[in-house]
């Protein structure tokens, strides 16, 4: 779908390396170059023409978001993308709500960013983390989750899509059974905003991290969503201009209120301007409709390579559109060196979810992530690599 | 080099490295090695004995170019005086970043001698030899 709007799509290559991050269409470039050629200015301010057109491009922005994802638009927090998000629910909500022993629920297929700030925290607060397990075909489900369970728990954070074995968690469940039972519910939605339809507040979702870059947007920019009271109760990570009302000799001060007292300096303008950009144009395809074409995309994929016998694929039944797996023998940057060789980028790795070797056993696989601008003939070149691989070593040695 | 041959080599070294499989012997010293630009992750061991360098074992997961250097650096190394190993290995780290170098000093280290043809495998060729290096600075301390 909508192929024509990627530049980056004119050249012959086949992009599937859409879970590190995306390409970005034509409309997005534009304002964000409109910006810079036409109407460069700071925001906080309007007097004279330019400011004006750039405040009401970047107010917005929080308007679209808000009603992308169903969330008060000043309960949006402009941040440098999940991984400051995820560290400011962390140092700035939790290091002050929660106390040595309170427990945190994770599992072994997050991400970096959701497993280290954690960590750090532990060792700063004493609170403990616990790893719920996962099933046997690595997704993590609600009846894992409530094993884990115990008075102490006070937190449950995880992905709402995780980024290697891509299963999509049942966040309107879990979401419930948080609300029900006072703990907070953080979602990860790096890999979830930018492929499906995700609801904040009928989801019970107290803190939402996303990236804009994962959606068609910028690098740089990124978004967190908190429940009023709870934001409201976050200390910011950054102090600085834009974000007091005053301060004075005798160390007394006054922040703003929500959600610029969480953004302090100077935010990234075009890239805020550009997020909108983005979110609007995924909003007018319609999030239903990329979801369902990425799980047809990975079907059509898993239907062409079951006679491939020396492929192995980790994440078959995962209701997103990422695939991972191995060529048997073959060391898994080798595999996308060769696939680089059919211009066929993909990535090579443990996706910064260094633990999950524990559950499969195995370091290392190949990330196909599919979007909507991919097309079954990408998906037909990468079997037809897949197919030939036995040249492998010819090719890259 | 004819390109089969060169292919031959590293396969072989890649399918089956030589000295791969750690020992944890205490009179061993250890390092290990990753590159911020790739997912090579490896373990060395190494022994020197009167200025000679008696043992050095990998073991860990990375690409062909890496594994394979890996398994050739070593038959290189073993056996050879700490300064000679030293002089095998900056002459082989100047071939790969592409500065003079004398081919006599290399053996089979000769069939990494395009790999600058390839900008992102320069940091695999060098992810060992850097490695033993580095234990071999620890140890002449
Ligand atoms: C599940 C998940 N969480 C968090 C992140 C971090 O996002 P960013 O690097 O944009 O901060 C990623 C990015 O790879 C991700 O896949």
């Amino acid at each position: 779908m909508n192929r024509e709007d990627f530049p980056m799509l004119k050249s012959n290559i086949v992009y599937f390396d859409n879970g590190a991050t995306t390409l970005k269409p034509q409309c997005v470039i534009d304002v964000m170059n409109k910006y810079y050629l036409e109407h460069t200015s700071n925001i906080h301010r309007g007097d004279y023409d330019a400011s004006i057109i750039t405040n009401k491009l970047y107010d917005n922005t929080r308007n679209i978001i808000g009603s992308f994802i169903n969330a008060d638009p000043d309960c949006c927090v402009f941040t440098s993308g999940s991984t400051m998000s995820l560290n400011m629910v962390v140092f700035g909500y939790m290091k002050k709500h929660l106390k040595a022993g309170d427990e945190v629920l994770l599992n072994k297929s997050e991400h970096a960013s959701n497993i280290l700030p954690w960590i750090k925290l532990s060792e700063e607060i004493g609170i403990i983390i616990k790893y719920v397990p996962l099933n046997s075909d690595y997704s993590l489900t609600i009846d894992n989750i409530k094993k884990c369970v115990t008075e102490k728990t006070k937190v449950i954070s995880l992905a709402h899509i995780s980024n290697v074995v891509g299963d999509v968690r049942d966040i309107e469940t879990i979401g419930e059974f948080c609300s029900q039972n006072n703990i907070i519910f953080n979602v990860d939605g790096a890999q979830s905003v930018p492929h499906i339809m995700v609801d904040f507040k009928e989801s019970n979702i107290d803190f939402l991290s996303f990236s804009a870059h994962k959606m068609c947007g910028p690098t740089g920019v990124g978004v967190l969503v908190g429940k009023r009271n709870l934001l409201e109760n976050m200390d910011p990570i950054l102090y600085g201009g834009g974000m007091n009302n005053y301060f004075e000799e005798d160390n007394s001060y006054e922040l703003k209120s929500i959600p610029t007292r969480l953004e302090a300096g100077t935010p990234p303008i075009a890239g805020v301007i550009g997020m909108g950009e983005a979110i609007k144009y995924l909003d007018k395809i319609g999030m239903d409709k990329i979801h369902q074409y990425e799980k047809q995309l990975k079907q059509y994929f898993l239907d062409k390579v079951k006679d491939i016998s020396n492929l192995i694929i980790y994440n078959k039944d995962s209701d997103s559109g990422i695939v991972s797996f191995n060529i048997d023998g073959v060391f898994a940057q080798d595999l996308a060196i060769y696939l680089n060789h059919y211009n066929i980028y993909v990535r090579a790795g443990n996706h910064c979810t260094k633990m999950l070797k524990d559950d499969i056993g195995i370091n290392n696989t190949v990330r196909a992530s599919f979007y909507f601008y991919n097309n079954y003939e990408d998906v037909d070149r990468l079997v037809e690599a897949l197919k030939n691989s036995r040249d492998i070593f010819k090719i890259i040695l | 080099m004819d390109d089969n041959l060169r292919r031959e080599i590293i396969l072989e070294n890649y399918k089956e490295p030589y000295n791969r499989g750690l020992i944890d012997d205490e009179n061993y010293s250890k390092i290990n090695s990753r590159s911020d630009s790739c997912i090579d992750n490896l373990d060395f061991e190494m022994m020197i004995n009167n200025d000679i360098i008696s043992d050095i074992r990998f073991d860990g997961e990375a690409c062909a170019i890496s594994t394979s250097a890996a398994s050739i650096l070593i038959k290189e190394l073993v056996g050879k005086k700490v300064d000679d190993a030293l002089q095998i290995l900056n002459n082989y780290k100047n071939m790969i970043n592409e500065k003079s170098y004398d081919k006599e000093l290399l053996g089979e280290l000769i069939v990494y001698d395009e790999i600058y043809k390839q900008p992102n495998r320069k940091n695999c060729a060098l992810l060992p030899s850097n490695a033993i290096d580095k234990l071999i600075g620890r140890l002449k301390k």
